[in-house]
């Protein structure tokens, strides 16, 4: 138990410093970033721990929107995705989660890459529509969430399986 | 009683969410109007020191190109003060009278950020140097935004690359004014909007400040005209100017003081009573 505590609380602080330091300046083409705190998120342990979970990605969302002075659009946006993120695993995981027997390290990669997929979907889309706050720019809103989740999705699943295989 | 608090806790998850979410929303809110983002900036303790190990990595990595930008100024500043010295011969300046009107602070800049529609810039310059809201900061090229929140040693700027930020500027060949003002689309080229139609309006002419707002000196360069149209009313121009700054890559900025501020805006209150 304290293990799982330890590898979570080590997980955040180096994909916060990752984030502010490395992925906030990329901007490939000029706007688009990775935003790969949320794979905080997505591999937070599965057991129903609910509460903790939203509470984590608000302070997580939260701290990312200090660094990049962006009000509480991360914050935000980190907190829908946590609540989703049931509804997301039932998706595309299916009987698994129902056993609540989910090892993203074991998993087929299909189920994985459906389920980061849609959860960047759904975060990147809440973020841009916060940040620009602007319907009427439903078109620039729509293209850096596109651009941004197909980056975000690439690096999370590259990390996700880099990091797992060497805990085996 | 009973059964409100059973409802508390069958939605507890949603109740949480919801409350999280109207703080994000709130805060959010908040930061979309100019000078409320008082809470949630980067204007502090934590984010200064994380940035300012970063930065000290950073700048070796740009150390030939800060030289050359610091010899080009060095070179325009000597002419300047060459020029003036033969100039000032035949005038006459009492110096019980004359005063400063400016005092300019340096400062490095340790977050920058171009990308987003708001953007906003923290350096290493606060308070403890005489630090204030409201200053303008430039580089040796052009001008890049207005001090924004500070803290002790460190503050943030609003950015030109901001659709919040709207500057005074004027055309150098004639007196037009108008309003900078970005549409977000590219972050070397901003809009100049309001310009009446009867300004001389010509690609590849100087915009420069105007020194109407109290905030920046008059004549630092913001850019040329690249492009130009009328309005649909056809009264005014939306002039497309190319920044001399290259927004994406600013090491070294100058904080502007002008000591006749509160002066300025004193009078501009009382006529307006």
């Amino acid at each position: 138990m304290n293990n799982i505590i330890g590898i979570n609380t080590i997980r955040f602080f180096i994909l916060l410093l990752v984030q502010v330091m490395i992925c906030n300046h990329i901007d490939l083409f000029g706007y688009v970033n990775p935003y790969i705190y949320i794979i905080f998120i997505f591999l937070f342990p599965i057991k129903d721990q609910r509460l903790i979970l939203l509470l984590t990605s608000f302070i997580l969302g939260m701290l990312v929107d200090i660094f990049s002075d962006s009000g509480g659009v991360h914050a935000a946006s980190a907190v829908t995705l946590a609540y989703a993120r049931p509804i997301i695993l039932k998706s595309s995981f299916g009987m698994l989660y129902e056993h609540q027997s989910i090892k993203f390290s074991a998993t087929d990669i299909g189920s994985l890459i459906s389920y980061i997929s849609i959860g960047t979907f759904i975060h990147h889309s809440m973020l841009f529509s916060l940040e620009i706050f602007n319907i009427s720019n439903i078109l620039l809103i729509l293209k850096k969430t596109l651009f941004s989740s197909i980056f975000t999705i690439i690096l999370s699943v590259l990390m996700i399986i880099l990091f797992s295989r060497n805990k085996k | 009683m009973q059964q409100i608090f059973n409802f508390v806790i069958r939605n507890k998850t949603f109740l949480l969410f919801l409350l999280l979410f109207s703080i994000a929303l709130a805060l959010t809110i908040q930061s979309h109007s100019y000078h409320r983002s008082k809470f949630i900036n980067s204007a502090n303790f934590l984010t200064g020191g994380v940035y300012g190990t970063m930065n000290s990595v950073d700048q070796y990595f740009n150390l030939k190109k800060e030289n050359n930008i610091l010899a080009e100024e060095n070179k325009v500043l000597r002419e300047l003060l060459f020029n003036k010295n033969s100039e000032s011969d035949s005038t006459f300046i009492d110096s019980t009278f004359s005063k400063d009107h400016y005092k300019v602070t340096v400062a490095d800049v340790y977050k920058n950020s171009y990308s987003a529609t708001n953007n906003i810039l923290t350096i290493n310059k606060g308070r403890n140097d005489g630090i204030k809201e409201d200053f303008g900061v430039i580089t040796s090229n052009g001008i890049v935004g207005i001090i924004d929140n500070t803290s002790n040693n460190y503050a943030t700027v609003i950015s030109i690359l901001n659709t919040k930020s709207s500057i005074n500027a004027k055309l150098k060949s004639s007196r037009h004014i108008g309003s900078l003002t970005w549409n977000t689309e590219s972050p070397n080229i901003v809009q100049l909007e309001d310009v009446s139609q009867y300004a001389p309006v010509k690609v590849g002419d100087t915009i420069e400040t105007g020194g109407e707002s109290s905030i920046f000196p008059k004549g630092i360069g913001i850019g040329t005209i690249s492009d130009f149209e009328s309005d649909i009313s056809g009264d005014t121009y939306t002039i497309q100017v190319k920044l001399f700054n290259d927004m994406t890559n600013l090491g070294t900025v100058y904080i502007i003081e002008n000591l006749n501020r509160s002066e300025i805006l004193n009078l501009e209150n009382n006529s307006n009573e």
